[in-house]
């Protein structure tokens, strides 16, 4: 007997959302009947209670909305160059020659380890912030803008200058669309980045954001909103993703 | 409307001369040498020869995509609104990224022709073609012989006064194929571009074209230029009864292939 495939999609749907909560349920169980001990590994339902409290004092909307600020602001100043400097070098050799050599040595550098000399030049202030997070992200999407146009065939650009498209035309008509999808590629690979390297640089010098707020629950002790930092962090990356989605498929209904 | 329809008249294509060279690591290669072309105002030419006789060249110089490296080409002076050489490529022919309707108002955005108007004529070609129900389709969505129509129709728009094609039915059944040279051959009849099909069908020549040029082996030279013996119009049934047609194609295959003897492949008589 075999399921149809509506069938067997639900039931993967149902699966999927089945297991985790089946986690939860375990971890619950084991909180309270003191297999796990509280003081150490919070139950679900206290993390639960702790976020809504933080909610309500306003502290957690307060924290999550400066992180969130600085990721996407960052993302912004980072992606925007590196568009427009990644179709540059995918549609000239001589800029690729001079430059590839280039990023390639500073590609590999966690961001993270530049933290420090840029809160030396910048201060500990949003600038610092915006900064790594634009740095982050910079090079993982000018390399993929970069290889997408490089890989689009030879024959759009042929048709293209045939219908007497020069330059900038070229540029928006062929290079920008036929790359979007790479680019996305990597604007998504960034955004992942991108959260990591500021809840990173959060932990090691703000005086907020969501970073900041579980460094300092370190400090007192406070598990369970160390878990909540988490699971908002989570939360974060999980929307962004979204929203990423929902932006490719508005810009790309040619790739559905 | 009116704008949309409009029927030029064919310019006629001229070559003489005409050379060229491609530099690469491993040195000179030659890939024409001294080709002279005419072809009236509102003929079909067709153009055959071994493979890598350097014909896509020839269209590509044509085309004024390529500077030749000898001789000279005339193209027809710029009109506005119209654009004197089309191409229709082989293969790849559409942009994924742009519906039915963009592909085909490409060549009048780049020409800078205001929206109205564009629209008016991309549509009227769509019809032409039967693809207006299909305008807001993307090219993945379509089948390869109808993303070949967007492609004549993306050509047709332009109102060219010269439409070069370059292999444009290679990679179709033959079905599809038979169907399109139709088509082509209604649009052509209708506003009477100047045309010159690169082909390697011998058939295809035949069935389409006023005359054939066949073309040399590596350094490309045009070796003979003769004239299609059948009546107008080609229906394929009529066209394939004719006495004339074998004769006419096989007649072809001689020219063509002591050249493609010289080539080197195998199996080939010199």
């Amino acid at each position: 007997m075999s399921a149809s495939p509506r069938g067997r999609r639900r039931a993967e749907r149902t699966l999927a959302i089945l297991s985790p909560l089946a986690l939860l349920v375990l971890w619950e169980v084991f909180c309270r009947a003191k297999v796990l001990d509280p003081r150490y590994v919070p139950a679900p339902s206290t993390v639960l209670g702790t976020l809504g409290a933080m909610t309500r004092t306003g502290e957690l909307p307060y924290n999550v909305a400066v992180s969130a600020r600085r990721i996407l602001l960052g993302f912004v100043l980072g992606a925007v160059p590196a568009v427009a400097l990644g179709l540059w070098m995918g549609l000239s050799r001589a800029v690729r020659a001079a430059l590839l050599p280039l990023v390639a040595a500073i590609y590999p550098i966690p961001k993270i380890a530049v933290y420090p000399l840029i809160i030396f030049y910048l201060g500990i202030g949003e600038a610092s912030k915006l900064s790594i997070v634009a740095l982050s992200i910079f090079f993982l999407v000018l390399l993929n803008t970069m290889a997408g146009v490089l890989s689009l065939d030879d024959a759009y650009v042929r048709i293209a200058r045939a219908y007497g498209a020069r330059g900038p035309a070229v540029f928006a008509t062929v290079a920008l669309p036929g790359a979007l999808p790479s680019i996305f590629t990597g604007l998504k690979l960034g955004m992942g980045f991108a959260l990591i390297v500021i809840v990173g640089a959060e932990l090691l010098g703000s005086d907020a954001g969501i970073g900041h707020l579980i460094w300092r629950a370190y400090q007192i002790f406070a598990v369970d909103v160390m878990f909540a930092g988490l699971l908002v962090t989570a939360a974060l990356g999980w929307l962004a993703t979204a929203g990423l989605d929902w932006l490719e498929a508005r810009v790309l209904p040619w790739r559905a | 409307m009116k704008t949309a329809v409009r029927t030029a008249p064919g310019a006629a294509i001229a070559a003489a001369g005409v050379g060229h060279t491609y530099r690469t690591d491993r040195g000179e290669i030659a890939a024409l040498r001294d080709v002279s072309v005419r072809i009236a105002a509102g003929e079909f030419c067709a153009l055959i020869g071994p493979s890598g006789c350097g014909k896509t060249t020839l269209l590509h110089i044509l085309a004024g995509l390529l500077r030749p490296t000898r001789g000279s080409v005339d193209l027809p002076a710029a009109v506005p609104g119209r654009l004197p050489a089309a191409v229709v490529f082989q293969g790849v022919c559409t942009f994924p990224w742009m519906t039915v309707l963009a592909n085909v108002e490409y060549g009048l955005r780049m020409l800078g022709v205001p929206r109205g108007e564009r629209r008016a004529r991309a549509e009227a070609e769509l019809r032409r073609v039967g693809l207006w129900a299909f305008r807001d389709a993307y090219p993945r969505q379509l089948s390869e012989g109808m993303r070949q129509r967007v492609s004549i129709a993306r050509a047709f728009a332009t109102d060219p006064a010269i439409l070069l094609m370059d292999e444009p039915f290679a990679s179709l059944d033959e079905q599809t194929r038979l169907v399109l040279q139709d088509e082509l051959l209604r649009l052509w009849h209708e506003r009477r571009p100047t045309v010159l099909f690169v082909t390697h069908s011998l058939d295809e020549a035949a069935r389409l074209a006023d005359r054939v040029l066949v073309m040399s082996a590596r350094p490309g030279h045009v070796t003979a230029d003769i004239p299609v013996p059948l009546p107008r119009p080609r229906r394929y049934r009529d066209v394939r009864r004719d006495p004339a047609y074998g004769e006419f194609t096989a007649r072809l295959w001689d020219e063509l292939e002591n050249e493609i003897a010289r080539t080197g492949v195998p199996g080939v008589e010199r």
